[in-house]
């Protein structure tokens, strides 16, 4: 297959360009707290993991680094949004501002441990990483309330205009807001040549720095950037539950997010959002049913999708498509 | 000080009694299987239920919890796990994921979330005190009984690996399974045999640790990690490298929490890390292998 340059420039471009049935989406979307208000608290959740799993997306999906350990951005961000908010000043977007940096920055020291190394050893490092900064949380009550969580934390209106009222309106416009603001910069960032040469990194590493791309680098950037938008959602949840506990540290959520990642598609933005609405709307139908054991069917469910196929149950149509598109890692 | 080293060195006898069947496994197919710690719980409350609803004396129940978790492993590894083997590491994380989940759920449901105790024989509940002030060597019986298992476990397996027809089949099969598969070597045999075994030692040492490491549903969330680590840091070409990599963790995790309790696990942790960033293939490879 051979492209004349500006075919494949079209190609790639093609790929970026907002396509007509999304508008629409994204207005529904923003429209959704207001028409289920009674339901605004879920749709704020959905928003928040949706961001989370859309960060992962751009490291497992983009790159091809399986993490078991993003919750550990997510909650740098949640801790720092908290604290901000606690002890500094309680405006939301400086907040999540604060947070976002401060998920970065562990991000940015972080991805020098999962430069080197087999799929095990970046399993083995992020998943340390996490459950450090479990400790520490744990263990630094004086500053983060230690296991009883991080009590307190009043955010004050947003824009100094909308407050923050319990039936969470306000919070799930904002989450989907800062959702979209998210999804716009990391589509332009997966189509741009970056992006591009992520994909080649994720597909084939060793011929990726035979044609010159720089590829640590390359996954040091993508995995701050990655960090950033996990501590975005962190410190959303923060900042709407006005609460932040050790429960964001846990492996169940790193766990999570993976699995709502592969259930709306790996290697597409959308796949989370998508993800995150089936994961949410699933739980909240099983954990009513039963409370206690519904990891059972989480794990009966990871365990069938593995052994149909990742990709033959959740997209039947692109198996037509593209023959083999199968992500590699 | 000398009583922190013994104990120490139980506690990393014991993980790589636990984590020894997933390095070999991991080295075998070069499957990242996280679920390793189900098989474990299962030897646990094998032998728990064994004792209290039936009565069973704990040398029996030892040998029954390997033969439990290995059937369970081998039966597994036929009809799960082998479709699995080619698959992308992505796909194996969430499988075992997915299935470690099941088990701690299904743990839960049937015996209930409660911490499980073990009631061992008299002879092994004493201690034993050699020395005085701080050379001082306090040895628990039982303690020093997983040890003596544990060792002799290991003299056994390092006698199979080295000695035995099966043992060269194996290290071939690790090496590379295209030439062994192509020597007439059945490779499917290799892996089947290896992880029950592997299955039924995790779940010996999950009986053996109960009482030590404490045995509830969550416990193969749990100790997933220390499992990983024996692994990660030994490397998965040989037993001598998780061996020693067990020892180390088990020695750094109870001095750790001896000297610094504030820290935690963090210690660990932070080493595991550290070792990883200095030679991510593990501490102890053999040159050649794959």
């Amino acid at each position: 297959m051979t492209n004349s340059p500006t075919n494949s420039q079209n190609l790639l471009l093609q790929s970026g360009r907002w396509k007509l049935w999304e508008y629409p989406l994204w207005l529904l979307a923003l429209a959704s707290p207001f028409v289920l208000s009674s339901h605004a608290l879920i749709i704020n959740e959905i928003a928040i993991v949706a961001l989370f799993a859309l960060s992962l997306d751009l490291i497992l999906g983009y790159t091809g680094i399986v993490s078991l350990g993003h919750a550990a951005f997510f909650g740098m961000g949640a801790y720092s949004a908290a604290l901000f908010a606690k002890l500094v000043m309680p405006d939301p977007l400086l907040g999540l501002a604060v947070g976002m940096a401060a998920a970065g920055l562990l991000g940015a020291l972080c991805s020098a441990t999962i430069l080197r190394g087999t799929d095990l050893t970046r399993l083995m490092v992020t998943l340390g990483v996490g459950l450090i900064l479990m400790e520490l949380a744990n263990k630094l009550d004086w500053l983060t309330g230690g296991a009883d969580g991080l009590q307190g934390v009043i955010m004050g209106p947003l824009l100094g205009q909308f407050e923050f009222d319990l039936s969470g309106r306000t919070a799930a416009w904002y989450s989907i807001t800062v959702l979209l603001l998210v999804f716009v910069v990391a589509r332009r960032f997966v189509n741009s040549p970056f992006g591009a040469t992520l994909k080649a990194i994720r597909d084939n590493r060793l011929r990726a720095m035979a044609i010159g791309i720089p590829v640590t680098s390359r996954l040091a950037v993508v995995y701050t950037v990655a960090a950033a938008l996990a501590g975005a959602a962190g410190a959303l949840l923060a900042q709407t539950t006005g609460f932040a506990s050790l429960d964001v540290f846990e492996f169940h959520r790193s766990a999570d997010v993976m699995l709502i990642l592969v259930v709306g598609g790996v290697g597409w933005l959308y796949g989370g959002v998508v993800g995150a609405i089936v994961f949410k709307l699933m739980q909240d139908a099983i954990s009513s049913i039963t409370p206690q054991y519904w990891t059972f069917w989480i794990g009966l469910f990871l365990v069938v999708l593995v052994l149909v196929g990742r990709e033959r149950l959740i997209r039947p149509w692109t198996w037509m498509r593209r023959g083999s598109m199968g992500s590699k890692s | 000080m000398l009583t922190i080293l013994f104990d120490g060195i139980a506690y990393g006898m014991l993980l790589f009694i636990l984590a020894v069947g997933l390095a070999v496994t991991m080295g075998l197919m070069n499957f990242i299987n996280l679920a390793h710690g189900a098989f474990a719980m299962v030897g646990g409350y094998i032998t728990v239920l064994l004792m209290q609803k039936m009565g069973v004396p704990f040398l029996v129940c030892l040998p029954l919890a390997f033969l439990g978790s290995a059937l369970l492993g081998g039966v597994l590894e036929r009809t799960l796990y082998r479709p699995l083997y080619h698959k992308p590491h992505l796909d194996q994380v969430l499988f075992s994921i997915g299935l470690t989940f099941m088990a701690v759920a299904t743990a839960d449901y049937f015996i209930g979330s409660s911490q499980q105790i073990i009631q061992l024989p008299e002879w092994l509940k004493g201690r034993t005190e050699l020395g005085q002030g701080d050379w001082m060597l306090g040895m628990g019986h039982y303690r020093l009984f997983i040890i003596a298992v544990c060792a002799a476990l290991t003299v056994a397996l390092q006698y199979v690996l080295t000695k035995t027809r099966f043992g060269s089949r194996l290290r071939a099969s690790v090496d590379d399974q295209r030439v062994a598969a192509g020597m007439g070597i059945n490779v499917n045999v290799v892996f089947l045999g290896t992880f029950a075994v592997g299955s039924g030692l995790a779940g010996l040492g999950g009986a053996l640790g109960a009482e030590v490491l404490g045995l509830d549903p969550s416990f193969p969330l749990k100790f997933m990690i220390y499992f990983l680590i024996v692994v990660a840091v030994g490397g998965t070409s040989s037993i001598t490298g998780p061996l020693l990599a067990a020892l180390l963790l088990g020695i750094a995790d109870v001095a750790g929490k001896y000297y610094i309790p504030k820290l935690g696990g963090f210690i660990v942790y932070s080493l595991m890390i550290m070792i990883l960033i200095w030679r991510p293939q593990g501490l102890f490879v053999r040159k050649g292998g794959k």
